[in-house]
């Protein structure tokens, strides 16, 4: 092997990494106790927080990147990879993270945005990103920025997964309706909907966005991440909604499960007996316009 | 005649298994790439892929699936890369993962480092005149493979490329980036 060959972050590396989690399930944890317990259900990841969304709607405030040491301390618990969350923007956040070694970093809607103009330009780190989109135009913005991976946002620490579907539908219907354009009009919508012309042709050829596509933002139950298998998504991240139910472990495997076997119904009703209680939810419609997460970034 | 390969769709990048085996059969008429979620799914193959993901993860659901079993009895060839080359080994420095024991080696896990550390290399392997642009993502290597395993490829971490009878096991990720020749030398070796 020629050592002068050797080539580090290429998008090649970048997005398969991506590939990798795929039918995968991404767990919110804050300690190395749940990233242990994450790890023995069958997660793909741990997303390494602070505080899981539902804990930071209730803290208020401004809601930043996790303490180092409580990151490095869930590094060294698994095995498995662990991603963080920078601000939108936030890009020392993102280094730093990228210094202790975090797998993925998340630029993400879920903390206090640090920049209201500008995303991350995520070309000039060879650490992997996801960011969080509504549709389309927001999907292919963040990936000609450089994300590897996008989720949909839906609205975290609800537990209400109508967002989270109302955002794979708008992605998945607005891929539908590029087929059969032609290359004008390919161009024409992507002047529409603000995104490079290239990535807007890529997916009306592949059918698909370029990138892995995951749900996230109020999956809760394990019904709730085999519906967003069905509606397409590759993979789901689950934030509150493990450690805010009654019996992580057990809502920790089913869902992994769930996701598994998202067209087996009756792997899906076997997996959800006897649970215990979801995490409680909030209503969307009764979130006042400052509390909603997803309009962050754009 | 056509060859019959079945993906393991359990978790990981199943999608670019399948693209890479349709391709490099694309001049067998009458072949077939199916995905492999259940034991009964192993009949009639003559192949069987296990794909990059997490290998933790994908042991977990092979015994819930009870796959083990039919996977370590499948009498076709295996072609397994990365997490795959894990799940083949018959040793593994980690307790989480359990193998299938069917190439005799020694496999660590992750053994570059973080994600960062994953890379691009021109790896020479037996077999090919050209290098061939190997993509290593937090992957592991063989520390020790018994002699009658076949070494096809290592470097200064280990090794990274085997064959043993039918089967061929890859550290990095032969289905990413578009160079199949390391599927065509696998299904040479098939006999079909």
């Amino acid at each position: 092997m020629k050592l002068e060959e050797l080539r580090f972050g290429t998008e090649l590396i970048k997005r398969g990494f991506a590939s990798m989690q795929k039918g995968g399930v991404i767990m919110d944890v804050v300690n190395a106790e749940q990233a242990e317990l994450a790890e023995e259900a069958g997660a793909v990841a741990v997303m390494a927080l602070e505080r899981v969304p539902a804990d930071i709607r209730a803290a208020g405030g401004v809601a930043r990147m996790a303490d180092p040491q409580k990151i490095a301390e869930i590094i060294d618990a698994v095995s498995i990879p662990v991603m963080g969350k920078a601000r939108i923007g936030h890009f020392v956040e993102a280094q730093i993270l990228e210094a202790l070694g975090v797998d993925m970093v998340d630029e993400s809607e879920v903390l206090t945005p640090a920049d209201e103009q500008f995303h991350i330009d995520k070309t000039r780190f060879s650490v992997p990103f996801v960011c969080g989109a509504r549709n389309l135009g927001e999907a292919l913005r963040r990936i000609n920025e450089g994300a590897a991976m996008i989720r949909t946002k839906g609205e975290a620490g609800t537990g209400n997964v109508v967002e989270a579907v109302r955002h794979m539908r708008a992605i998945m219907g607005e891929i539908r309706s590029l087929q059969g354009l032609s290359n004008q009009e390919l161009i024409d919508r992507a002047r529409d909907i603000e995104a490079p012309a290239e990535l807007v042709i890529e997916c009306a050829e592949r059918g698909r966005l370029p990138v892995v596509n995951f749900s996230a933002g109020g999956i809760a139950t394990p019904a709730d991440a085999a519906l967003m298998m069905q509606l397409g998504a590759d993979g789901v991240f689950v934030g509150s909604g493990i450690f805010k139910s009654t019996n992580p472990e057990a809502t920790a495997r089913a869902i992994v499960e769930a996701v598994n076997h998202y067209d087996d119904a009756k792997v899906i009703a076997e997996v959800s007996r006897g649970l215990g209680d979801a995490m409680k939810g909030l209503d969307i419609h009764m979130l006042r316009a400052e509390e909603v997460l997803q309009t962050r970034g754009r | 005649m056509g060859v019959k390969v079945g993906v393991l769709a359990l978790q990981g990048d199943v999608a670019e298994h399948i693209t890479a085996f349709r391709e490099a059969l694309a001049d067998r008429p009458g072949s077939m790439v199916v995905s492999v979620r259940h034991a009964e799914d192993l009949a009639d193959l003559d192949a069987l892929a296990i794909p990059g993901g997490e290998s933790t993860t994908i042991s977990r659901l092979m015994g819930k699936n009870g796959l083990y079993e039919p996977i370590a009895e499948f009498e076709g060839g295996i072609f397994a890369t990365c997490a795959g080359m894990v799940l083949i080994a018959d040793r593994v420095d980690d307790p989480r993962v359990r193998p299938l024991s069917l190439i005799p080696m020694h496999v660590a896990r992750n053994a570059f480092g973080r994600q960062v550390d994953s890379r691009e290399a021109m790896l020479e392997v037996a077999g090919l005149t050209e290098p061939f642009r190997a993509v290593f993502i937090r992957a592991p290597v063989a520390t020790d493979v018994d002699p009658q395993v076949q070494v096809l490829a290592r470097i200064p971490e280990g090794i990274v490329a085997v064959r043993h009878g039918p089967h061929m096991a890859f550290a990095f990720h032969p289905e990413l980036g578009g160079d199949l020749r390391l599927h065509r030398i696998f299904l040479a070796g098939l006999g079909v």
